[in-house]
C-alpha cells in the first residue's frame, strides 16, 4: 500500500507502507547508525518523534528481542529506505514489519532518506505527517506545525519503583526513559540496581541511603521537567555520587543554573567523537539528543566541561567542581554504538568507592 | 600533538612491482601519504622499483630513486640521502618487510634513521605469528588454535595430537597469502607445509585449525599516539572464511551483524590495536561464527592494505593521508576531514549506501590455470562500486569487471543436470554466484545452498530477488512499474531490452517517457549530516538527484581503465591521473569516471568530479547527459576507454584527441592495410577471418608459422603462435568462446627484433622521446619482453626508417596526442606489426626516463596546442645519457596450475625498471628488481627445443664459465657435451628415478631454463618440470633472449658499487 511522509515546509515523499496502516504526527529525526535499529526503535528518548535511518538497507537481521532497550517501542513512525525482504541472523525471532504491526507503529519504506535528511540537516528538525491517505498537503499542514512533543518523560518513565539484585554497590537509577543498557550496565558491575519513576521526590530516594544516584537519559524538552529539576537540586547538595546521562545531564546543568536549548537538528549515530578536556584523547560515542547545555551559560565557579563534541565544539559532559557529580550528553551504554566510553560506569564505581 | 619538528626529511618505501596480492593500491597509498607529506613541508625520498607509479613522479616526492627493493639497495640510499625518518607502512609487505629487516640489523639507529608511524616493535608482534599470538592470549582475544612451525614433523604431530584436518596454513610475512592453503589430508598438508616453509622469509609456517565457513568480516581502524581509535568502515565478505579477502566479494558496511557483533568485533578491533599501540592505519580481520558469538581474530595488517585502499573508497575516508600525518605527530583530532572541511579525522565515517568490491581474476587468461579460490589470493586487480541497494551494487560491479557479464544470467549451468549442478555448487571458484543464481532459478531452497556454500541467507535472498526480477522481465509485460524496479535493482538496458524482445534503444526510450533516470548522489562520509565539498558521486535509481553541474568552464570527461587485470594495469591509470592534471592545468573542469578502487585516479582530489561507476556506455551516458562535457578523452584509459569511443560520439560528445575513425582505422584490417600501401610501408602479410575453416585456408596459404589474434583486444589477448592446423582448431575454438564483434586476424609469423616507440602527434609533427628495443625476438609479447631504452643494436639507419613510418603513420591516421607502434626489424628491413592509436604501458617509464611529460604534452596537443609551441623540437628526441631497461614480472606461483612459458599472449602482472649509464649495470638492477638475485648454489638445469639448441651452446659455455653446474636431458645433454660444454645428464620425469623433478624439489637449482616447442605440440614434461620450478621459487626462463640477457647481467654485475640514481634530476 502506498504512503507518504508529509512534512511541515509541505514537501511530500512517496513509499510504501509498513508496520501499523495508521496515520500519525510527530517531529521527524534522522539517525546515522549503520546497526542497532532496534535499540533505536526501543529507546525512550524517541518518544514523540519518528526516526529517518540514513542506512538504506535495514531489518538485515530481523528482530532479537533480546536487544531491546525498554519493553516496548516509543517511536511515532519509522522511515526507512529498504526493508529487507528477509531477515538473517541466528538469533532472530521476528521481522521488523510484523514487530511494527505488533506495536501499532506505522511506518513508511522507499523513501529517499538522503534527500529527507538533507531537508532535515538545511532546515532543521521539523514535524511530519505518515499516512497512506491521498491528502492534499495544504489541508494537513496547520496540524502538522500545531504538534508538539510533550508530557514525554512521565508516559515513559516505569510506573513503579524495581529492583535488580546484586551484592555491590546500591544504585538509584531515576527513569527519565531510561536504556535498558544503563542498568545492565551496572548490574554487570556488581551493583544493585533500583529504578525509580521520574517523578519520585529526592526525599525517597535518599531514604532508601543509596551508594551512587544515576540519572537516566529520556525524551524531550529538558526546560519542560521543572518539578525533577527541583529534586535533583536536592539531590546534587546531598554529596551522594551522581552520574547522568543524556537527559539527565541537560536537567543536572538546568538544576545548576545553566541554561538548554534546541539543536538545529541534534546529534543522533553512533559515530560522534567527544573529547576528553584531561586526556586530550578522543573516544566515538553514541548518541541521541536534540538539546544541548549550552556552554556560556555554565557557571564556572561550579563547573567545567568535561567532554566537547570534535564537530560542533557542543559540551558534551560537565564535571561540577569539588561534587561527585559527573554527566555526560552522550550514551556510554552504547546499545546501539560503540561501546569506548563504557569506562566511566567504571568511574561511578570508583567515585561510589571513595565516598564509602 | 603537534607535529614532530624532528621530521624534516622522510624516506618511503614502495611496494615495487605489481603481482598478484600487491597491486596499484599500495600506488595509491603511496601518492597520498607522499603529497600528504609534502603538504606538511616535508622532504621526501622515494624509492620504489616500479616506473609505471604515480608515486615515482618527480611531482610527487622530491627525490625519486627507481631501484631494486633490496635491503642494501635501500641502506646504501639510506647513506647517501641520509633521511631522517623512515615511514615504512605504506609500501605494502615488501617495504614493511625491508624496514624490519634494517631496523633488526641495527642499520636504522646506526644512521640516526627514525622508524616513523608504527614502531618496529609494534610490527614485530603484530607480523611474527609467536608474537602474535601470545599478544593476543594476553589480552583476551580468541584465535583459531595454531602452532609455529618449522619442520614438517612438527606440524605433523600438531595436527594428528590436537586440531585434526582440515587445517590452515599460513607462512610468516608473505604477500597475498603466498604458500598458504588449507590441507585436508596428509598429503596436502606435507605439500603446502613444504612449499609454504620455503616460501616464508624466515621459514615459519602458522598451522592452524580450519574455520572455514565461518563468516569473514574486517574492520579497518585507526590510531594516534594518544590513543585516540576510531573504525574507518568495516567489511563482510559474501564468501566465508576459506577464501582469501581478495579473492572474496566484499561488502561494505557488514550486512548481516546485528548492533551487538558489530560491536563486539569493533571493540575487539580497537582493542587489539591498543595493545599494538598502533599509530596509523590498520587493518583486523575476524572469522565470526555464524550461529554463535564466538569470533577468532584471523590476522593483523599494521600497515595500510588494499583493504584500507577500498575502505578509503568505500568511505570518503582519506587512510593513507591520515596515517602519514599521523606518522608526524599529529592527533586525529588535529586532522580534518578534507571531505567534509567540518569535521575532522576522529570520527567514524557513516554510509548511507551499499558498497561491493568484486575481484579481477585472471582466468580469462590462464585458461589451464585451477579457478579454485582458496586462502592464497589470485586476484590482480578489484572494482568496485556503490548503490542505494545491495542488488544494485552488486549488478553494477558485475558490469565493470569487463568480462561480458551484465547479469547473473551467466555460463552454461543451465545445461547441467541437477545432480551436476549440486556439484558444481561446492566448487569455490570463481562463477559461484551464477551457480547459486541457476539453483535458485531451479528452486533450489536457500537453505540448501547456504549448507553447501555457507554464504548467508541474506545474499542467497539478494541474489534470488534479482532471479526473480530476471523471470519477472521474461514472462511478465513491461510495465512502467515493473521497469523502474528493473532500473532499481541497476539491471542494464540492453538485458532488459534483450528479455523483454526489446532493444537497448527502445528500453531507453521507454524511460526517457516514463521519467525513469539515473540520480547521482554524494559519497560524504557522514550520512548526509555535514554539508560536504567533495564531488564523488555514485548513481542509482529512484532517487533525487544531487550531482550540481554547470558549464562556466570548459569542461573534459576522462574515462578510466577500469580493474586492473593482466595487459591492462597501472600504467594507464598514470595516463588518466597525468592527463586530468594537465586538463586542470589549463583551467578546465575535470571529470574522470572510473570503478577501481585501487587507483589514484579515484581518490577524491584529483579530478574536480568524481563518477564512481561502471565504464559502460549506459553508464557514462546517464554522467555525460547531466554533465554535458565539452570533449571526453579515451586515449589513455586503455582498451575500456577506447571501447567507449563510438557510443560517445553518438551521445554527441566530441572525442578530443584522435576521432573515433581513425582509432578505427588502426583497429580495422583492411583500412589499415590501404593506409600502410599508401604509406609504402610494409607488414607481415596476413588476412582477417571470422571462421575456423577461413582461418585454415588462410594460415595454409600465408604458411606456417602464423600468428592469430582476435582484433580490439589488448595484451594479446587470445594471441597465439600456430605452428599447424591443429593449433589453428584449438585457437578458433578458444577465441569463438565469446561472440566476436570483429574478425579474428591471422597473419605471418616474422622472428625478428621488435622495437616499439610511442610517439604524441599534433596533427603535423610528431614528437618520438625514444626507441625501445626488445630483448626477446617476436613473438613474445611485447608486455612480457624486457625492453631497453635508448634501443642498443639499431642501426642509425633503420631509426630513421622507423622516425619516417611513425611520422606518416601518425599523419596517416591524423592521430592527435598519443600514439604506440610495434615495429618488426627482419633481415634489415621494418617492418609494422601493431599500432595503437593511443597511450601505451611504456608511457610512464619513457616519460620518466627521457624526463619529457607525454601524457602532459599529449594533452595539450589535443586541446590545440603545437609541439612546436610547447618548447619541442619535433621528431626523434636525442638519447638520454641513462639506459632504462623494463623488466616484467610474473605471478606465476598464486596460479596452480598456469603455463609459465612466454608467447605472444600477455601473462605478465607488473614489472620493474633498472636504470643506469651502464647497460650492464642496468640489466643487473632490472632482473634484481623482479628478485631475480643470482648466483646462489650455481646448479642449474638447461632443457631446450630443438631449434634453440645450438643457441643453448653458447649460453650452456657462458654458464659454465660462471661456474655453474649444468643438468640437462638427453638430446640438450648431448648437443651440449658434443660442443665441449660440461653438462650432466638427468632423467626426463617419466624415466626412472633420479629425474629432473628430484632435482628441483632437492632445493639447490638456482635456474631452470626450459624454452619449450610452439603450439599445442608441447611436451607435458616441460610444463611440469616449469611448474614445479615457479612453486618452488627457482627462476625459470622459456626464452633463449632472456637466458642471454641474464647471463650478460651475471659476467658483468658489480654488485658492491651499484650506482643510484635520482630520476627527479633528469
Amino acid at each position: 500500500m502506498k504512503a507518504f511522509l508529509i512534512l511541515e515546509d509541505g514537501t511530500v515523499f512517496e513509499g510504501t507502507s509498513i508496520g501499523a496502516e495508521k496515520e500519525v504526527i510527530s517531529e521527524i529525526v534522522f539517525n546515522t547508525s549503520m546497526t542497532g535499529y532496534l535499540e533505536v526503535l526501543t529507546d525512550p528518548s524517541y518518544a514523540g518523534q519518528a526516526v529517518v535511518m540514513t542506512y538504506p538497507l535495514i531489518g538485515n537481521y530481523g528482530i532479537c528481542y533480546e536487544d531491546m532497550e525498554s519493553v516496548t517501542p516509543w517511536h511515532a513512525g519509522f522511515i526507512v529506505r529498504e526493508i529487507s525482504r528477509i531477515p538473517s541472523n541466528f538469533r532472530c525471532e521476528n521481522d521488523i514489519d510484523s514487530f511494527l504491526k505488533a506495536h501499532d507503529i506505522p511506518g513508511i519504506q522507499g523513501v529517499d532518506t538522503r534527500a529527507l535528511t538533507k531537508i532535515l540537516r538545511e532546515k532543521g528538525t521539523m514535524n511530519g505527517m505518515i499516512t497512506t491517505r491521498q491528502v492534499n498537503p495544504e489541508d494537513v499542514l496547520e496540524e502538522i506545525k500545531a504538534y508538539r512533543v510533550e508530557g514525554v518523560v512521565k508516559a515513559v518513565s516505569c510506573k513503579e519503583k524495581q529492583v535488580f539484585p546484586g551484592d555491590g554497590f546500591k544504585v538509584a537509577l531515576m527513569d527519565f526513559g531510561a536504556k535498558k543498557n544503563i542498568a545492565r550496565s551496572l548490574v554487570a558491575r556488581g551493583c544493585q540496581v533500583t529504578v525509580y519513576p521520574a517523578w519520585t521526590t529526592a526525599e525517597e530516594i535518599i531514604a532508601d541511603v543509596p551508594d551512587g544516584i544515576m540519572l537516566s537519559n529520556g525524551p524531550g524538552d529538558p526546560k519542560e521537567c521543572t518539578e525533577i529539576i527541583e529534586e535533583l537540586k536536592k539531590l546534587f547538595a546531598t554529596n551522594i555520587p551522581i552520574f547522568a546521562i543524556c537527559l539527565g545531564h541537560q536537567l543536572m546543568a538546568l538544576a545548576n543554573g545553566a541554561d538548554t536549548e534546541k539543536m538545529k537538528y541534534g546529534h543522533r549515530g553512533a559515530n560522534h567523537p567527544v573529547k576528553d578536556m584531561k586526556t586530550g584523547r578522543v573516544y566515538i560515542s553514541s548518541q541521541n539528543h536534540g538539546y544541548v547545555v549550552k556552554e556560556d551559560t555554565l557557571n564556572r565557579n561550579i563547573a567545567e566541561v568535561s567532554f566537547l563534541n570534535v564537530n560542533d565544539g557542543t559540551v558534551e559532559g560537565v564535571h561540577y567542581l569539588g561534587k561527585n557529580v559527573l554527566t555526560v550528553q552522550f550514551h556510554p551504554e552504547a546499545s546501539p554504538g560503540p561501546k569506548d566510553s563504557a569506562f566511566l560506569f567504571d568511574e561511578f564505581i570508583n567515585m561510589m568507592e571513595v565516598a564509602k | 600533538m603537534p607535529k614532530n619538528a624532528l621530521i624534516k626529511k622522510v624516506l618511503v618505501i614502495g611496494s615495487g612491482p605489481i603481482v598478484i596480492g600487491q597491486a596499484a593500491e599500495f600506488d595509491y597509498a603511496g601518492t597520498q601519504a607522499c603529497r600528504a607529506l609534502k603538504e606538511e613541508g616535508i622532504q621526501v625520498v622515494l624509492v620504489n622499483s616500479n616506473p609505471a607509479t604515480i608515486m615515482t613522479d618527480k611531482d610527487i616526492a622530491d627525490k625519486v630513486y627507481i631501484e631494486p627493493l633490496t635491503v642494501e639497495v635501500v641502506k646504501k640510499l639510506i647513506l647517501k640521502e641520509t633521511p631522517d625518518s623512515l615511514l615504512p607502512t605504506l609500501g605494502g609487505q615488501a617495504a614493511l618487510n625491508i624496514a624490519m629487516e634494517l631496523e633488526e640489523c641495527g642499520f636504522l639507529k646506526e644512521n640516526n634513521v627514525m622508524l616513523i608511524g608504527t614502531s618496529a616493535k609494534t610490527i614485530k608482534k603484530a607480523e611474527d605469528r609467536q608474537e602474535f599470538k601470545e599478544t593476543m592470549e594476553k589480552i583476551g582475544e580468541p584465535i583459531a588454535p595454531s602452532l609455529v612451525v618449522t619442520d614438517v614433523e612438527s606440524g605433523l604431530a600438531f595436527v594428528n595430537d590436537v586440531i585434526g584436518y582440515p587445517v590452515v596454513l599460513r607462512p610468516a610475512y608473505t604477500l597475498g597469502g603466498s604458500g598458504g592453503g588449507i590441507a585436508h589430508n596428509e598429503e596436502e598438508f606435507i605439500e603446502i607445509l613444504q612449499n609454504g616453509l620455503r616460501l616464508s622469509r624466515v621459514g615459519e609456517v602458522l598451522v592452524e585449525r580450519c574455520i572455514a565457513g565461518w563468516k569473514e568480516i574486517e574492520y579497518e581502524v585507526m590510531r594516534d599516539a594518544n590513543g585516540t581509535c576510531i573504525t574507518v568502515c568495516n567489511m563482510e565478505n559474501l564468501d566465508p572464511v576459506g577464501v582469501h579477502t581478495g579473492d572474496s566479494i566484499v561488502v561494505a558496511p557488514s550486512q548481516t551483524l546485528g548492533d551487538k557483533e558489530y560491536q563486539m568485533l569493533r571493540s575487539a578491533a580497537l582493542n587489539i590495536i591498543n595493545e599494538l599501540n598502533i599509530c596509523g592505519g590498520c587493518n583486523v580481520q575476524f572469522a565470526l561464527h555464524p550461529e554463535s558469538f564466538e569470533y577468532c581474530v584471523i590476522e593483523v595488517n599494521p600497515r595500510v592494505s588494499r583493504s584500507s585502499a577500498l575502505a578509503s573508497k568505500a568511505t570518503g575516508y582519506p587512510i593513507a593521508k591520515v596515517t602519514a600525518k599521523i606518522a608526524l605527530g599529529y592527533n586525529l583530532d588535529e586532522i580534518k576531514n578534507a571531505v567534509t572541511g567540518k569535521t575532522y579525522a576522529s570520527f567514524e565515517p557513516a554510509l548511507d549506501y551499499c558498497v561491493v568490491k568484486i575481484p579481477r581474476l585472471p582466468f580469462d587468461k590462464f585458461i589451464q590455470a585451477k579457478r579454485t579460490l582458496t586462502t592464497q589470493m589470485k586476484a590482480t586487480g578489484e572494482v568496485m562500486s556503490i548503490c542505494t541497494n545491495f542488488e544494485g551494487a552488486l549488478m553494477k560491479a558485475i558490469r565493470s569487471l569487463e568480462q561480458h557479464v551484465d547479469s547473473l544470467d551467466y555460463g552454461n549451468f543451465g545445461s547441467l543436470s541437477n545432480e551436476d549442478l549440486e556439484e558444481q555448487l561446492h566448487t569455490v571458484d570463481d562463477q559461484r554466484i551464477y551457480v547459486i543464481a541457476e539453483c535458485l532459478r531451479r528452486g533450489v531452497s536457500y537453505e540448501h545452498i547456504h549448507e553447501i556454500t555457507k554464504i548467508d541467507l541474506w545474499f542467497i535472498d539478494k541474489l534470488a530477488i534479482l532471479v526473480d526480477m530476471e523471470k519477472r522481465l521474461k514472462t511478465e509485460p513491461l510495465t512502467k512499474e515493473l521497469l523502474a524496479e528493473a532500473k532499481r535493482l541497476e539491471f542494464p538496458d540492453h538485458v532488459i531490452g534483450g528479455w523483454t524482445g526489446k532493444t537497448e534503444e527502445e528500453i531507453k526510450v521507454l524511460r526517457k517517457e516514463y521519467g525513469i533516470q539515473a540520480a547521482f548522489k554524494m559519497v560524504d562520509t557522514c550520512a548526509a549530516e555535514f554539508e560536504a565539498t567533495t564531488p564523488y558521486y555514485y548513481s542509482c535509481f529512484g532517487s533525487e538527484n544531487e550531482a550540481i553541474s554547470d558549464n562556466k568552464k570548459k569542461k573534459v570527461m576522462v574515462l578510466g581503465s577500469g580493474p586492473i587485470r593482466i595487459g591492462q594495469g597501472i600504467e594507464f591509470d598514470y595516463c588518466s591521473v597525468h592527463s586530468v592534471w594537465a586538463f586542470k592545468e589549463q583551467g578546465y573542469e575535470t571529470i574522470i569516471v572510473n570503478n577501481n578502487p585501487e587507483t589514484v585516479s579515484t581518490d577524491f582530489d584529483i579530478a574536480d568530479k568524481l563518477y564512481f561507476e561502471p565504464l559502460t556506455a549506459e553508464d557514462v551516458e546517464s554522467i555525460v547527459n547531466l554533465e554535458k562535457p565539452d570533449g571526453a578523452v579515451v586515449q589513455f584509459g586503455g582498451q575500456t576507454a577506447i571501447k567507449l569511443t563510438e557510443a560517445l560520439m553518438k551521445m554527441g560528445v566530441p572525442i578530443l584527441g584522435t576521432s573515433a575513425e581513425n582509432v578505427d582505422a588502426a583497429e580495422d584490417r583492411e583500412l589499415f592495410d590501404e593506409i600502410l600501401e599508401k604509406c609504402c610501408i610494409p607488414r607481415p602479410r596476413g588476412t582477417t577471418v571470422f571462421t575456423c575453416e577461413e582461418a585454415l585456408e588462410a594460415a595454409n596459404k600465408l604458411g606456417y608459422p602464423v600468428l592469430v589474434r582476435p582484433s580490439y583486444v589488448l595484451g594479446g589477448a587470445g594471441m597465439q603462435i600456430a605452428i599447424s592446423d591443429k593449433d589453428i582448431v584449438e585457437f578458433m575454438d578458444v577465441i569463438n568462446r565469446h561472440k566476436q564483434e570483429h574478425p579474428i586476424l591471422v597473419d605471418k609469423y616474422l622472428m625478428g627484433k621488435e622495437v616499439e616507440v610511442d610517439a604524441v602527434c599534433d596533427g603535423e609533427d610528431i614528437l618520438i622521446p625514444g626507441i625501445m628495443e626488445h630483448v626477446e625476438r617476436a613473438g613474445i609479447h611485447s608486455g612480457d619482453s624486457i625492453s631497453v631504452y635508448p634501443s642498443q643494436s639499431v642501426t642509425s639507419k633503420i631509426k630513421r626508417v622507423i622516425e619516417d613510418y611513425t611520422k606518416k603513420l601518425a599523419r596517416s591516421l591524423h592521430v592527435i596526442g598519443l600514439i604506440n607502434i610495434q615495429f618488426i626489424v627482419y633481415q634489415e628491413e621494418v617492418f609494422v606489426i601493431e599500432v595503437n592509436p593511443r597511450s601505451s604501458r611504456t608511457v610512464p617509464y619513457i616519460s620518466k626516463v627521457t624526463g619529457i611529460p607525454i601524457v602532459d604534452l599529449a594533452t595539450k596537443v589535443m586541446t590545440g596546442q603545437k609541439i612546436k609551441d610547447m618548447g619541442y623540437e619535433p621528431g626523434l628526441q636525442k638519447e638520454s645519457e641513462y639506459i632504462a631497461i623494463k623488466m616484467p614480472v610474473f605471478s606465476f606461483e598464486k596460479l596452480r596450475g598456469a603455463e609459465i612459458s612466454l608467447g605472444p599472449e600477455m601473462k605478465s602482472t607488473g614489472e620493474v625498471l633498472g636504470i643506469s649509464k651502464d647497460f650492464h649495470e642496468a640489466l643487473y638492477k632490472a632482473f634484481l628488481g623482479a628478485g631475480i638475485d643470482l648466483p646462489k648454489h650455481k646448479k642449474m638445469i638447461l632443457t631446450v627445443k630443438d631449434s634453440d639448441k645450438l643457441d643453448a651452446v653458447e649460453v650452456g659455455r657462458r654458464f659454465a664459465a660462471l661456474g655453474y653446474e649444468i643438468y640437462s636431458t638427453r638430446s640438450t645433454c648431448r648437443v651440449l657435451n658434443e660442443n665441449g660444454v660440461p653438462a650432466k645428464h638427468i632423467n626426463k620425469i617419466e624415466e626412472s628415478t633420479p629425474t629432473l623433478l628430484d632435482l628441483l624439489l632437492g632445493h639447490e637449482i638456482d635456474l631452470v631454463i626450459d624454452t619449450p616447442s610452439q603450439g599445442i605440440e608441447r611436451s607435458k614434461d616441460g610444463f611440469i618440470i616449469r611448474r614445479n620450478a615457479i612453486e618452488t621459487g627457482v627462476t625459470c626462463l622459456t626464452s633463449i633472449d632472456t637466458a642471454n640477457a641474464l647471463l650478460t647481467s651475471l659476467e658483468s654485475a658489480d654488485k658492491e658499487n651499484l650506482s643510484l640514481v635520482n630520476i627527479a634530476e633528469i
